[in-house]
């Protein structure tokens, strides 16, 4: 009776271990998002607020922006680079540089990176630090 | 029934919101009332008011493809009416003086020749009073001011934070001497009535002035007067120095006094108000403590970050006494001192005294952003200050592009 028991209340677990490896966990609820939640706090909001909204006229928002959502190589870029260029973002332009930030590591640049993709509204692809790496070797290759 | 009753709240709120709320949604001393004269001209930066009434303001965005508009009052609805709008360039500075209407892109200065009315006579034709101004992104802006001499100051901010070698990264130091003040981070002064002046025709009248985007001539002591904005980030360029709370309350934002020849510090030195010293800055050697007695100090300084954008000495009669001769300032707000709650979204008042300020300085208006104090979350921040010739004063807001009046009623 007790063996019976165990086996029927193991049966939905196994039914969840076999369908975990379809459901995808959301990134939300990664390490690497709550890491780079972390990296945002220390690194990032000062200037680009806590909503990612950003400062007008100074500090460019990170919300819905192709900078953001767009192109990883070139987002990864700006931050191991810094920004100096004046862009201008749904009409508007943004006046305080943005330095470089090639003292994080390629970890800590995918977490935040990946965090910023999944925040403030935002859905976007994860960063690897593989692919912080890469970008990192082009930047030193082109110097 | 619901439909209805949604209805009903709907027009109650719209009253709230629109004809109910007092002083403009202001809150101002007693016997002071505030009204919005217009709304909505986007990024309404500095005014300038004739002596006829007429009201000129900058545009920081163009309205219609125009970056000056002009309003007047209508005399039978009392209704203040765009009547003109001209200059097809972006930009902060504008100023009323002797017939002409001074204003300023960010690397220029022009100037209209006004009629009897304060109208301008031809817009599509100023004088182009100095050009070639640098504009290298950051503190781009030129605010413009005249004394009563012919001479024409202008702010032409550093396009540094901290003449870091490398802008605002993490532990850079300090290029010494800094090269940005050589064209850059002071007041320079022109010629008002010259013609086509670049910088090196004018005078640098007062340097090491990071940002300056309030300013106005002091008539009592005949002096400039100038409101910087201090420098940022002292934690996340220097953490082992700074932690984030020191870093929110850190600089002081400094009135000085200027003459010529006047050295204010940047990038060297800032000023601490909580210990009331010249701190030299972690870029050329400081270490948050030690302190120099090299420098202007500051006529009165001001909690960090409040971003003073507007300044104006009260010359009227209308205000109760105390007002007469002493400063506003509008402080746009803040935007770095986090973790803390942002700061500033405020005019406050500095009583004066035979030309320095008494006593502690007060929020003469405040409720302009609303419920949230953030740059984007405010409902309006204000930037721009003007009196009349009756003695009211006007203050205009660059994020709804609202003009409000504040007069005094004794009611």
């Amino acid at each position: 009776m007790a063996i019976k028991g165990l086996f029927l209340f193991c049966i939905p677990l196994l039914g969840l271990a076999i369908a975990q490896p379809k459901k995808k966990v959301p990134v939300t609820q990664t390490i690497a998002y709550k890491q780079g939640k972390e990296v945002y706090k220390k690194v990032c909001l000062s200037c680009h607020m806590e909503d990612g909204g950003g400062v007008p006229r100074l500090n460019p928002p990170l919300i819905n922006t192709t900078y953001v959502l767009g192109d990883k190589q070139q987002l990864i870029s700006i931050v191991l680079k810094g920004m100096k260029e004046r862009v201008a973002i749904d009409d508007e332009h943004y006046s305080n540089n943005m330095a470089s930030h090639a003292y994080l590591s390629d970890l800590e640049v995918a977490a935040v990176l990946t965090y910023i993709r999944n925040s403030f509204g935002n859905k976007a692809s994860v960063v690897t630090p593989a692919e912080v790496k890469q970008v990192r070797a082009i930047i030193a290759q082109s110097k | 029934m619901y439909k209805k009753s949604l209805f009903i709240i709907f027009l109650i709120s719209a009253g709230l919101r629109g004809v109910a709320q007092p002083n403009a949604g202001l809150t101002i001393p007693k016997g002071f009332t505030a009204v919005k004269l217009v709304d909505g001209y986007g990024k309404v930066r500095h005014i300038a008011v004739t002596p006829q009434g007429g009201i000129y303001v900058k545009l920081n965005k163009l309205y219609k493809s125009k970056g000056i508009l002009y309003f007047k009052e209508n005399t039978t609805t009392h209704q203040y009416v765009l009547t003109n709008s001209f200059g097809n360039y972006t930009g902060t500075g504008i100023y009323v003086k002797d017939q002409y209407l001074y204003a300023s892109s960010d690397e220029e200065i022009f100037r209209y020749k006004l009629n009897e009315q304060g109208d301008v006579i031809n817009t599509e034709a100023p004088e182009k009073v100095v050009t070639g101004l640098p504009s290298k992104g950051e503190h781009e802006s030129k605010s413009i001011v005249l004394d009563n001499s012919g001479n024409l100051y202008v702010n032409i901010g550093a396009y540094s934070n901290s003449c870091q070698e490398q802008d605002r990264e993490k532990g850079s130091m300090g290029m010494s001497p800094c090269p940005v003040l050589n064209e850059a981070g002071g007041i320079w002064r022109f010629n008002a009535n010259g013609n086509n002046q670049t910088q090196k025709a004018g005078t640098r009248y007062a340097t090491g002035l990071r940002n300056v985007v309030g300013l106005d001539w002091n008539t009592q002591t005949n002096s400039l007067f100038v409101m910087q904005h201090g420098r940022d980030q002292l934690h996340d360029l220097f953490p082992s120095l700074y932690n984030a709370k020191q870093s929110a309350e850190l600089p002081s934002e400094c009135m000085y006094e200027l003459h010529n020849g006047t050295n204010c510090g940047w990038p060297y030195i800032y000023y601490d108000h909580l210990v009331n010293k010249k701190i030299v800055a972690p870029e050329y050697g400081g270490d948050g403590i030690k302190s120099t007695t090299d420098y202007q100090n500051p006529a009165i300084a001001f909690p960090a970050h409040l971003a003073p954008n507007g300044l104006l000495f009260y010359t009227g009669n209308k205000f109760p006494a105390k007002y007469k001769n002493g400063a506003f300032i509008a402080f746009h707000g803040s935007w770095n001192r986090a973790p803390l709650p942002q700061e500033g979204y405020y005019v406050v008042f500095v009583p004066f005294e035979n030309g320095k300020p008494t006593g502690q300085w007060e929020v003469f208006a405040n409720g302009f952003a609303g419920a949230i104090k953030t740059p984007k979350g405010a409902e309006h921040r204000p930037c721009g200050l003007a009196q009349d010739a009756t003695g009211a004063i006007y203050v205009t807001d660059d994020s709804k592009g609202t003009i409000y009046k504040i007069t005094c009623t004794g009611k």
